[in-house]
């Protein structure tokens, strides 16, 4: 039924990846020296892929919007990388890595493709200690583990509370070694703002110098997006600000299908919303769950008594705390996965329990943890986390318990691609939390992190050969060719059409006003009227931003609010996408919760009936509604069952 | 967390269109700003106001807002960073200002760090003094075991403190003569205390270390000023074990 063509590789699940390494092309290095691959985005999936390929001898350009790689946003992810090493024989395997992130996917991921990045996983660590990144260790000079949510052994890899600076500061290092040997041309202050196609193929990129405006041409055989998620489409999330879905939307138009574009994680531990000045919100780890319980009041009015200030958190009893999460789910306890944690904390504040004085945030209290360990143990595994707690919100949370609420954070969903992880255009992959392929409906803690590097360092630098081994008789890329002229026609023309709007209103103003919509209707909690009221309200509000958005300053200079427009343009197509994905998948799974699919306990409900396949969705023209197409999934090794944590 | 508002303050901040331009100081005004805003979310409002004004906006960096990517790089009265210790300046809040207070807020102030645009500069030496070294020469693949490398608790957490800086460069702002030392300081220190890194650590030092001078940094004198503003609270000792890694690989050569 399906046009999609996953390219699975046939045989025993735990044979797939060797055979296919087995059958694929390889290039040689004399060839390689001849290919020019584009990595756009320069974080964890695209540092590591862009170092990986230079090592092998391709000629590599790399861009990315910050001044540096090492501002990318992989940096901010703290608790850690998992990785199936046993090294606490505690009974980890590869197939049990593997089940649990399918399981903690709700099922909606490949069986081959989480497998691979199972198996790869131990690679990782190797590699990260091999570059000397400065994991935790045990006394006897080993690696150390911690658990994570959503899992029963301690698997964890971890450099502090700052794993993925860590980790990106690993690969930002090799790649500053190929950038000095010169097979990597960087180009930071860079934003790509389109894909060209020469007969079909993708043969480079517009993008466009932050600092001078100037509009440039690059080619290549290949093109590699690496630009992570698009959690900002809701404007408050703990994304960086200015991550953007912009690289993957163009690939969208320019003809690469969109994986389960409605499955975004939503975060259950971030420092809640103190106003409407927030322009972004904090996440706590996740590690955090590990040793703090989360609690609200028993009693409604010590909610209502918190939230007017009246009394703190330390005035409520432990006979009159309700620890929500060990009641409801006592297998897991505070360690269930984060979309189950954050529909539980929702479902406390929306029954009138919350505190803070917005009622829109619950307990997570380490004063249980510091009784039994002491202070110094929690200190040492979360002092910065504490630390910056404090600094933002001024509480010591060594003496009253954090208040967290849940928030945007991670986009399961993204470009499709195939199992070599390229998208339906031919030479155009899409690599780490830019795709769609590993997490399914819900990604665990510290598996982001294992899915970027495992795309750049082990997956990607072998499969893009089985497509560059055919391209070595193209010369170098013309970029005077037509194909290029008319694209950066179109971007030219686009960028001043935004600019020559001249309205009264700023761009702020109408990303907000999306991020209302998409919080309240195609937020943590969905229903068919919300949806299709919520795919009406972008339209109209697209409509009107193309009216009336005002960019100030020059186009030819540095112009932050260009920038802005341009991404938040896109976010007003994506956002409406992302409703109709919703629309369409009338279960609950993982982070997509539909209202309408639920079981008596009120928990959500999956429909194995109906919605076992991929959503990939096709773009047919601005005016035009977008084509479904579905890729069915098959489970041959994993037995579909309810999820349950109790 | 608190909620008083700031009715009114007055940020005196640094204009300059380009590079070439001579650039000056221009105070706004900034009305009711809450305490438990951060001085970039003060920073949007005011913003925010002059795109309704049909003003350009100040232009600034900044990405992640929480203390990490190192990409926010203000000098606020007169500190990297602002008036708090260990922080950067997205996680500076309001709470450290008071009512009508006027707020200097200036570009990192160093010649290897020109102005490109108002409060943003251009960091590009941070990344040579990096491409000069600062890495373990190893290609993906074909490495050891993770555990094959042990390393003792105490050299990890020293590397770890060592390895915890961010490239925003407030120490070079920070320092009278510019010097990039306890950047570069950080980074050798982070290798040399783990075996991977041993292998390269007299080659390391030397480059890195003449990779700085050529860019125009200047020298240490020891005041001390980079520790103290360092929103990750580096240690100058790790300066000292610079100097000890560039000596012992000068008196080698």
């Amino acid at each position: 039924m399906s046009i999609l063509n996953s390219k699975i590789p046939e045989g025993p699940l735990a044979e797939k990846w060797s055979r296919h390494k087995a059958a694929i092309k390889v290039v040689s290095p004399a060839n390689k020296r001849k290919l020019d691959v584009i990595v756009v985005g320069t974080g964890l999936a695209g540092g590591s892929a862009a170092a990986s390929l230079a090592e092998l001898g391709y000629n590599v350009h790399a861009f990315c919007y910050q001044d540096s790689p090492r501002r990318a946003h992989s940096i901010a992810a703290q608790g850690g990388i998992n990785a199936a090493k046993n090294y606490q024989n505690d009974n980890d395997s590869i197939y049990r890595l593997f089940y649990d992130t399918i399981k903690g996917g709700d099922y909606r991921a490949r069986e081959a493709n989480v497998y691979r990045l199972a198996e790869v996983s131990p690679n990782i660590i190797d590699q990260c200690v091999a570059q000397g990144v400065p994991f935790g260790r045990e006394y006897g000079g080993t690696l150390a583990n911690r658990s994570f949510g959503g899992v029963l052994v301690s698997r964890t890899f971890y450099a502090r509370g700052q794993t993925g600076q860590q980790l990106l500061l690993g690969c930002y290092a090799a790649m500053n070694r190929q950038i000095a040997k010169g097979s990597i041309k960087m180009y930071t202050r860079h934003e790509m703002l389109d894909i060209v196609k020469i007969d079909g193929k993708a043969r480079g990129i517009i993008a466009r110098d932050m600092t001078t405006g100037e509009i440039k041409r690059f080619g290549g055989h290949a093109v590699v997006i690496a630009s992570g998620g698009y959690g900002n489409v809701f404007f408050l999330s703990t994304n960086a600000m200015g991550c953007n879905g912009s690289a993957s939307w163009v690939a969208y138009k320019r003809g690469a299908y969109f994986g389960n574009p409605c499955f975004v994680q939503i975060h259950p531990t971030c420092i809640p919303v103190h106003g409407d000045q927030q322009s972004k919100l904090t996440l706590m780890s996740e590690s955090l769950r590990n040793d703090g319980r989360v609690w609200t009041p028993k009693k409604k009015e010590d909610a209502v008594k918190l939230q007017k200030g009246e009394i703190g958190p330390n005035d409520i009893a432990d006979e009159d705390r309700d620890f929500y999460l060990e009641r409801r789910y006592p297998s897991y306890g505070n360690l269930v996965p984060r979309d189950v944690a954050s529909r539980a904390a929702k479902e406390r504040c929306d029954a009138g329990f919350g505190v803070n004085n917005t009622g829109k945030a619950v307990f997570l209290d380490f004063k249980y943890a510091i009784q039994r360990l002491g202070e110094d143990v929690i200190k040492a595994r979360y002092g910065n986390l504490f630390q910056m707690y404090e600094k933002i919100t001024d509480v010591d949370p060594y003496k009253e318990p954090m208040m967290i609420y849940p928030a945007i954070h991670y986009s399961m969903g993204g470009t499709w691609v195939d199992y070599n992880l390229m998208t339906t255009v031919p030479g155009l992959y899409s690599i780490g939390e830019a795709n769609f392929s590993d997490h399914g409906a819900n990604r665990l803690g510290a598996s982001a992190l294992m899915q970027g590097l495992a795309d750049g360092y082990f997956v990607l630098p072998y499969t893009i050969g089985d497509y560059l081994a055919d391209e070595i008789m193209t010369p170098k890329v013309d970029t005077n060719a037509p194909e290029f002229e008319a694209v950066e026609k179109e971007v030219v023309g686009r960028l001043e059409k935004l600019f020559n709007i001249k309205g009264k209103n700023s761009v702020d103003h109408f990303h907000k006003q999306l991020g209302h919509i998409m919080w309240d209707k195609v937020g943590m909690s969905r229903n068919e009227q919300g949806l299709k009221e919520a795919i009406e309200e972008i339209k109209a509000l697209r409509a009107e931003f193309w009216k009336d958005v005002f960019i100030p300053g020059e186009m030819n200079t540095l112009n932050p609010e260009l920038e802005k427009a341009a991404r938040v343009a896109d976010f007003l197509e994506l956002g409406e996408l992302m409703a109709r994905d919703a629309l369409d998948r009338n279960e609950s799974c993982g982070g997509h919760y539909r209202e309408e699919s639920t079981t008596e306990e009120g928990e959500a409900k999956r429909d194995d009936e109906n919605f076992v396949y991929v959503s990939a969705w096709e773009y047919k023209g601005d005016d035009q509604e977008p084509t479904l197409h579905k890729e069915d999934l098959i489970f041959e090794n994993v037995k579909l069952v309810q999820r349950s944590y109790k | 967390m608190a909620d008083v508002i700031l009715k009114k303050i007055y940020v005196k901040v640094w204009r300059q269109s380009s590079p070439s331009d001579k650039g000056r100081f221009e105070t706004y005004e900034v009305e009711n700003v809450s305490q438990g805003s951060s001085f970039l979310e003060m920073m949007d409002i005011l913003n925010e106001k002059l795109v309704g004004e049909g003003k350009e906006p100040i232009a600034f960096d900044h990405d992640c807002r929480e203390g990490i990517c190192g990409m926010c790089s203000l000098y606020i009265n007169g500190r990297p960073h602002g008036p708090d210790t260990e922080i950067t300046t997205c996680q500076l809040h309001m709470r450290k200002f008071s009512e009508g207070e006027t707020i200097t807020v200036e570009p990192w102030r160093a010649g290897a760090f020109p102005v490109i645009k108002d409060l943003i500069v251009d960091r590009d030496a941070f990344e040579k003094i990096l491409q000069s070294g600062g890495f373990v020469s190893v290609n993906t693949g074909g490495v050891p075991d993770g555990n094959a490398i042990p390393v003792s608790y105490e050299d990890a957490e020293e590397a770890m403190d060592a390895a915890a800086c961010i490239g925003c460069g407030a120490c070079v702002s920070a320092c009278k003569n510019s010097s990039a030392m306890l950047f570069v300081s950080a980074k050798v220190s982070h290798l040399a205390k783990l075996p991977q890194g041993r292998v390269e650590a007299k080659k390391r030092a030397r480059n890195m270390v003449a990779k700085m001078d050529e860019l125009g940094f200047g020298g240490c004198t020891n005041t001390g000023a980079c520790e103290v503003e360092c929103p990750k609270a580096i240690s100058i000792s790790n300066i000292a074990r610079l100097n000890r890694e560039y000596l012992l690989a000068k008196i080698s050569e």
